[in-house]
């Protein structure tokens, strides 16, 4: 079991994400994008953005890129230490305040929120959200993500 | 003018192959061997390597922000009810399922979620998306 009283209310260390277009483009072939303004710099500029725009689940790729040290699911020294091949993602939201661009440099920071038990321990949840923030202290978004571990 | 029961374009991505999760791993850095390593995968019980539940999220994305822009998505949700296993076609699909006001702007509320060519669905979700 999740040691839920040490790792409850911990927050992450603050990373620095660089958005980066040739990411973004290889994001968008990689997902069959259609949409040019999302792999076009000129598309975007043309659509009235002033680069390529992070796509709404990029987000969750840049909290991917750079794991928090301090309660990262999968971290056994720092974070909850748990098992790859037991994890499941159950749950994913986003809550959007403001575009972010290539070129944007983003401040990352995770709050592990809640974890609790069902079926006798067999399966346990862990709640995180996890909030990006410009360099000029903008908030860009918040996600919101649900793990679920199988234990059984 | 957007009204209630209203659908949205379907948007159909695949079929899933091993080079489309090799691509979205290295693209999205989610390199859980779950979906990369079937070896690794074989030995947590699974069939096979499976599609990163985020892939058919970034497909949902598509839909909604083919349909509008994405300035205007405030917020979205989605559960993952089933996994999407190789060589899959998913459909995403959405339907408008109210209108509201809130600080000001009219919204629409929109149930989403994406199907397996079997028709297994796969995510379940809701999204409010800002009306022009």
């Amino acid at each position: 079991m999740i040691d839920r009283d040490r790792h409850v209310g911990t927050v992450s260390e603050p990373r620095v994400v660089d958005v980066e277009a040739g990411f973004l483009k290889f994001f968008a072939k990689a997902t069959g994008e259609t949409n040019p303004v999302y792999f076009d710099e000129a598309a975007a500029r043309a659509a009235g953005h002033p680069a390529i725009p992070a796509p709404p689940t990029y987000f969750f790729s840049l909290h991917m890129s750079r794991p928090a040290k301090r309660g990262d699911v999968f971290d056994k020294e720092n974070g909850l230490g748990v098992d790859m091949m037991k994890i499941l993602h159950g749950e994913q939201g986003f809550t959007y305040h403001a575009l972010a661009y290539a070129g944007d440099r983003l401040t990352i920071t995770t709050t592990t929120e809640d974890i609790y038990a069902k079926k006798g321990g067999a399966l346990e949840f862990v709640v995180q959200t996890t909030r990006f923030e410009k360099d000029d202290g903008t908030l860009c978004a918040e996600a919101r993500q649900l793990a679920v571990v199988r234990n059984g | 003018m957007v009204e209630v029961g209203d659908t949205l374009p379907e948007l159909v991505r695949g079929p899933i192959d091993r080079a489309t999760l090799a691509l979205f791993a290295g693209a999205s850095h989610d390199y859980v061997p779950l979906h990369i390593d079937s070896d690794f995968a074989k030995a947590a019980g699974m069939d096979d390597v499976f599609a990163h539940g985020m892939l058919s999220m970034a497909y949902l994305a598509q839909m909604l922000t083919h349909w509008a822009p994405q300035e205007r998505l405030r917020r979205w949700n989605v559960r993952f009810t089933a996994i999407t296993p190789l060589h899959a076609t998913v459909t995403c699909r959405g339907e408008i399922t109210g209108i509201f006001e809130e600080a000001g702007e009219r919204l629409a509320r929109v149930r989403i979620g994406s199907w397996t060519d079997k028709e297994v669905q796969t995510l379940d979700g809701e999204a409010v998306v800002a009306l022009a």
